[in-house]
């Protein structure tokens, strides 16, 4: 389905999406971000249910299970710490913007 | 129904850069996660309509291993992402990025497998896995394959390390030796899958790219933590955008590549931070045999002070430069740290805080935790900007750092440190140092500037220290 070229142009295109996010980025947001593209990674989630759902015998399906095991927890994980770190910037925000008053 | 799954996959993928993009401002980093959160819902949601899934012989055992693996995997990493110490939380990117390069792996293994089975029940005989995959899905899906296991079991050497169940930084004599030969066999074993059609091969293979995970990471040297856990960061987004072309899935693809890039990208970053080089990160190990040679630079003794007169000093200087490491972290003292400036702020006291790009244990980490205290960004400052203010400091407060304000990375061409920028408390009419105990830091090097004249000690626990601290300044 996708091939060949096409297959290059999608990762040469995304290679520099992924470096033009993280070209602009202040330093204080390096861990929150590196914590978020852990969570984007965790699309591979999505890969092992596929890898699973073709499991035809008892080894494939024990393989594709620890793989949607690990990968449910790369998404779950990778949601939860980025959402409670991305958390504790809304009062600090508030609070540098209320100084003034 | 195929339509409808694509068109998911690629507003998923939308989503997910999108979402990124937004997590790189303060303002928006919350809507960016829920963003790229929604892409991943509805990738999951569409891929249990997946033709290859629904066609399959044994679905519904299939679809019911699929959700017991979900509702199991999701379970425990929410539960320990919800309950883990904010403090904590570099090891857990770590242990949650080694699940998704492990997942990536065990996609290949699957794949693998299934292509020797077929190949060697293949009518010519002779049918290898490239012949069975096509050489492209082969190649890709070998090389994921290597890069998801070394980044699975090296971010599980990383979590352990940060995690302080693991702290020997060796395991064999001339171990980079011995990584080389590992590679070299690991390498040769990976490209005699795609010429064979022996299981045999596949499980030698992933047990060599385990144990080569292993021992890369483990003489890495805890300063260099950061850029290793990036790393793997960006090598599982490799793996998940190789496997991603050999089920055909272009979520996958454009999601793993620009992980891959944006990650590489910011383990240059932060490697460049620390005046190394990525390879340097990996083959030098500082804190092993180097540092120990070296120890010699610091004669003289350290000079201790009472909370009460380092108390009287801030309360009575023109200007407080703060300086946090990985010892505040620990000690939890980000909220007390804050509560000291707002009295000496209230006392006429200039107080800013200096960050050091690599202090704590991923870049951003202090930022992150200032944040969660309530102190406000423009008090705090980038090595850059705070540098050449340090001459008009009166005094400068180093809590829980260690190797990012020792003055031998500049001097003692010897340290192992030499060459690393740092900040230069040193040139302050006084340090500070909070400090647990007499010991080295984290990179197990000795910091010249804890015997400076103008250094004195204050020994005891970050957060018990600084409400002593706050005591002294508020009697005054």
């Amino acid at each position: 389905m996708i091939e060949g070229l096409a297959a290059i142009y999608i990762f040469m295109l995304a290679g520099f999406t992924g470096y033009e996010i993280i070209s602009k980025v202040p330093v204080i947001l390096h861990t929150p971000l590196m914590s978020g593209s852990n969570f984007v990674h965790g699309i591979v989630l999505v890969g092992a249910m596929v890898a699973l759902g073709i499991a035809e015998t008892t080894t494939e399906q024990i393989i594709g299970f620890i793989a949607v095991l690990l990968g449910a927890g790369n998404a779950v994980g990778g949601y939860v710490v980025t959402e409670r770190m991305l958390e504790m910037f809304k009062p600090s925000e508030k609070k540098s913007n209320g100084e003034g008053s | 129904m195929d339509t409808l799954i694509q068109a998911a996959y690629l507003i998923a993928a939308a989503l997910f850069i999108l979402g990124l993009k937004q997590m790189s401002s303060p303002v928006t980093a919350r809507r960016g996660i829920l963003w790229a959160g929604a892409g991943m819902v509805l990738a999951t949601l569409a891929t249990f309509m997946a033709p290859q899934i629904l066609d399959s012989d044994q679905v519904s055992t299939n679809i019911i291993l699929i959700l017991i693996a979900i509702a199991l995997g999701g379970g425990y990493a929410c539960y320990s992402g919800k309950k883990v110490a904010i403090t904590d939380m570099p090891q857990m990117i770590a242990m949650y990025n080694g699940m998704g390069g492990g997942a990536a792996a065990a996609i290949a293994a699957v794949e693998l497998l299934k292509a020797s089975n077929e190949a060697a029940h293949d009518v010519t005989g002779t049918a290898t896995v490239a012949d069975m995959l096509g050489a492209d899905v082969a190649i890709l899906g070998i090389l994921g394959a290597i890069i998801g296991t070394i980044s699975f079991s090296g971010s599980i050497i990383a979590w352990a390390k940060l995690d302080g169940r693991l702290n020997r930084s060796k395991l064999l004599p001339m171990q980079h030796v011995i990584n080389a030969l590992l590679a070299v066999v690991t390498a040769g074993f990976a490209a005699a899958i795609y010429f064979t059609n022996s299981i045999d091969t596949i499980i030698v293979f992933y047990v060599l790219a385990l144990v080569l995970g292993i021992f890369i990471t483990v003489p890495v040297g805890g300063a260099d933590m950061p850029v290793i856990i990036s790393l793997f960061n960006a090598l599982t987004g490799l793996a998940v955008g190789f496997e991603g072309y050999v089920l055909g899935n272009a979520a996958m693809i454009i999601a793993g590549i620009v992980v891959g890039s944006a990650g590489s990208l910011l383990t240059q970053l932060m490697a460049k931070a620390m005046n190394r080089s990525v390879a340097n990160v990996f083959f030098a190990g500082v804190g092993t045999d180097t540092a120990v040679a070296s120890g010699n630079g610091s004669e003289g003794v350290m000079k201790e002070i009472q909370a009460q007169d380092a108390g009287i000093l801030m309360a009575f200087a023109s200007q407080v430069v703060i300086i946090p490491g990985y010892g505040m972290a620990v000690a939890q003292a980000q909220h007390k740290i804050w509560e000291l400036t707002q009295i000496l702020t209230e006392k006429g006291v200039s107080v800013k805080f200096a960050i050091h790009p690599v202090a704590g244990r991923m870049p951003g980490h202090m930022n992150v935790l200032l944040a969660e205290a309530g102190v406000p960004y423009d008090m705090i400052y980038d090595m850059e900007d705070i540098n050449a203010d340090f001459k008009n400091t009166t005094v400068a407060l180093v809590i829980g750092a260690n190797d990012v304000v020792n003055p031998s990375a500049k001097t003692d061409s010897s340290s192992p440190l030499f060459g690393m920028p740092i900040l230069d408390a040193i040139d302050s009419e006084n340090i500070i140092v909070i400090k647990r105990g007499r010991g080295t830091g984290f990179s197990g090097v000795e910091n010249s500037l804890f015997f400076a004249d103008n250094t004195k000690m204050l020994f005891g626990d970050g957060q018990k220290a600084a409400s002593e601290l706050i005591q002294a300044a508020k009697e005054l």
